[in-house]
């Protein structure tokens, strides 16, 4: 498609012709997409355009019924979710799933569980090696509580934390999991526009610090527009629409898919009634 | 001494004070034999219900296969002292050494080819499995058996007490590698099933070994287990030194497994599997892992179990029995070490102790309508068990302390005032 071919990156994450049917729903049907490296991409829609099965199918949760998800020139369909973490795509989800009764350190943690670097011979004996081993993976995953600003939190259990709070937690456990890929679904659902902004940043500030690609879901549209550089627009599990926000804006089919059939010519019809 | 925390030096030294102090009313014959045996069986229970506290408390699978797995372990060990001490040779010891070791290579060696299988299916892999396993059963019988004169041979030219401890205490150590290892081969097709159904299967599989032990004679060949008569003659050699160090050595492990990264990854499946398998844990991996850990302690209790009576009976570990260890564990707290032992100890001076003293003569049936109304009260009272969540210092995870401003500078929030 090229859809994203302005930027200089080579291609991460490519999805060709994917599709997902839940029987005879096509819950994602023929979408293409391409994540240049370091990139920082949207996707948004109405709800139930399938935003969220495509994260689904990318992190293995689902197997798609068509098509191929591509990473860093791996065909990744069949592996297991597990496989694709530790291959290096790392996921928030829309509704938080933390580990609600652990503490906000040991979730993030569990995450960094793949480079603990010790066996489990060690932990039961309890060596030295153990013991900096476990000291060199806390202090690593206090670091990302720090950037989170959650490092005074650690010791408290996830699911006593404000919302705000645990959102960004579940982002910080996802990036301790070492994503090349990072995908965010809904990260800013529940915030008011103030800590939706203190997020935006934060999620540019990440990016650059962990050189992530970043791909998010969100379905209000002001979200994105901000900080994303690509979006893509889903409809009825298609895309109908890609480009950079304002392209996105303006295109009739995606203030359609928001507002319902015909509405494009009444907001053309009010913007202009406005202007007068 | 920096090695050694104080939370750590405590609870040795209350352990070790605990252990001397009913060693010596013991030796007094303050307590009797009766309860003597009352507080070996209590430790005995313990280990199995820390195993399934394991499994069920921390990584959230729901088993009712503890007491087949228990009582696994108590019929291999029964087997190898009973041959020793009976038949007066290490056949039993040299085969099932034998099996334990090589069925264990052989389930290392197909692990290796299977995980290098990328989209094998869960029951191709079993079948993998169940092929290294009999091939390697089958050449272990042999190699066991060409072993067992001169091993026989070697032991009797030791001191009668140290020939029986030794044999003994490989016996418990093979019981508990023996249910590991029938767990594991268990635990491969059963953990693709979700939690309820995992339950049935595994309720089903204390079945099983009812049924396989009620006719071990006649089904198995073993003519020494007697089948539904009972297996008598195992020497009564369970004392309360052996029972306390293995109740020791199962606390420790299982507290080191659980404040590892290891154990982390167990209680994360527990949490939420998603989120877990999102994260890059391998969720079956571990299921399994636990299950055979958690089934290892079982084996090893049943061991223990074996030498105390010096009797088993393949009602002992009927499925009605196998709730004991559950009702231990919710009752204790699940996810909680600590109430678990407490629990183990408190249900067996109860039930089998106090009620049977405080009931008057003929009404011994009673304390099982006691101690169902106290179960009761006490859900209703504290459903989230007798200790919750609650550990001992020992056992509690330590929340390290954050590292020193100067060392963390390097990262930097953007909003640091956010």
């Amino acid at each position: 498609m090229g859809a994203n071919s302005s930027d200089n990156g080579k291609p991460l994450l490519e999805l060709k012709q994917l599709c997902r049917h839940f029987g005879g729903l096509k819950a994602v049907h023929k979408v293409d997409l391409v994540l240049q490296e370091h990139a920082l991409n949207g996707m948004i829609g109405p709800n139930g355009s399938g935003k969220t099965t495509i994260f689904n199918v990318i992190t293995g949760i689902y197997d798609p019924t068509d098509g191929q998800v591509i990473f860093d020139g791996q065909n990744i369909n069949g592996f297991a979710p597990f496989q694709i973490n530790q291959m290096g795509i790392a996921r928030t989800f829309q509704n938080i799933r933390l580990f609600p009764n652990l503490t906000v350190l040991d979730n993030v943690r569990i995450a960094y569980h793949n480079h603990a670097g010790y066996g489990m011979a060690d932990a039961i004996l309890r060596n030295s090696y153990y013991e900096k081993k476990e000291r060199e993976l806390t202090e690593k995953a206090q670091d990302f509580l720090e950037v989170f600003n959650l490092q005074d939190r650690q010791g408290e259990i996830a699911k006593n934390l404000p919302y705000g709070e645990q959102r960004r937690l579940e982002i910080a456990r996802a990036l301790a999991s070492s994503p090349k890929v990072l995908l965010l679904d809904e990260p800013a659902a529940g915030m008011n526009p103030k800590e939706v902004a203190t997020l935006m940043e934060l999620i540019h500030f990440i990016r650059d610090k962990f050189n992530l690609t970043v791909l998010l879901i969100e379905h209000q549209m002001r979200v994105v527009m901000g900080i994303c550089e690509h979006i893509t627009v889903m409809d009825f599990g298609e895309v109908i629409a890609r480009g950079s926000a304002r392209e996105v804006q303006g295109n009739p089919r995606v203030v359609e898919a928001y507002l319902g059939l015909g509405a494009a010519e009444l907001t053309k019809k009010f913007l202009k009634e406005r202007k007068q | 001494m920096k090695r050694f925390k104080s939370s750590t030096l405590l609870f040795v030294l209350s352990a070790v004070a605990v252990f001397a102090v009913i060693q010596i009313l013991m030796s007094l014959g303050i307590l009797n034999s009766f309860w003597n045996t009352i507080l070996r069986l209590a430790g005995v229970m313990a280990i199995v219900s820390l195993g399934l506290n394991l499994i069920y408390g921390f990584n959230g699978q729901f088993s009712l296969g503890q007491f087949g797995f228990y009582a696994i372990g108590a019929y291999t060990a029964a087997d190898i002292t009973y041959r020793w001490t009976q038949l007066h040779n290490a056949l039993g010891l040299t085969i099932i050494l034998a099996v334990g070791l090589l069925v264990g290579v052989a389930i290392l060696l197909v692990s290796r080819v299977v995980n290098k299988m990328h989209g094998l299916d869960t029951l191709s892999a079993f079948a993998m499995y169940l092929a290294g396993v009999l091939v390697a059963a089958f050449v272990a019988v042999r190699l066991g058996t060409l072993a067992a004169t001169p091993v026989t041979a070697l032991l009797a030219s030791l001191p009668q007490n140290i020939a029986l401890t030794i044999v003994f205490l490989i016996a418990v150590l093979l019981g508990g590698l023996i249910a590991a290892e029938v767990s594991f081969l268990f635990g491969l097709p059963i953990f693709t099933l979700g939690s309820d159904y995992f339950g049935i299967a595994t309720l089903g599989f204390t079945i099983i070994i009812k049924v396989l032990l009620d006719n071990s004679d006649t089904m198995l060949g073993f003519e020494e287990m007697k089948g539904a008569r009972g297996m008598i003659g195992i020497p009564k050699i369970t004392t309360w030194f052996w029972v306390f160090f293995f109740l020791f050595f199962t606390i420790v492990v299982i507290r080191n497994l659980l404040n590892s990264s290891y154990g982390r990854a167990i209680v994360s499946i527990r949490e939420d599997e998603t989120a877990a398998t999102s994260m890059g844990i391998n969720v079956a991996y571990y299921k399994n892992i636990t299950f055979v850990i958690g089934s290892l302690f079982a084996g090893l209790a049943g061991g223990l179990y074996a030498h105390i009576n010096g009797f088993l009976h393949p009602n002992t570990f009927s499925f009605i029995k196998s709730f004991d260890p559950l009702i231990i564990v919710v009752f204790g707290g699940l996810g909680s070490i600590t109430g678990t032992v407490a629990a183990s100890f408190g249900w067996a001076l109860v039930l089998e102790g106090v009620l049977r003293l405080i009931l008057p003569e003929g009404f011994e049936t009673w304390r099982f309508v006691v101690y169902p109304v106290l179960l009761l009260v006490m859900m209703l009272l504290k459903p989230q068990g007798l200790f919750g969540s609650f550990e001992i210092p020992f056992i509690r995870a330590v929340i390290p302390s954050l590292k020193k401003k100067d060392q963390a500078a390097e990262i930097t929030s953007p909003k640091e005032a956010a």
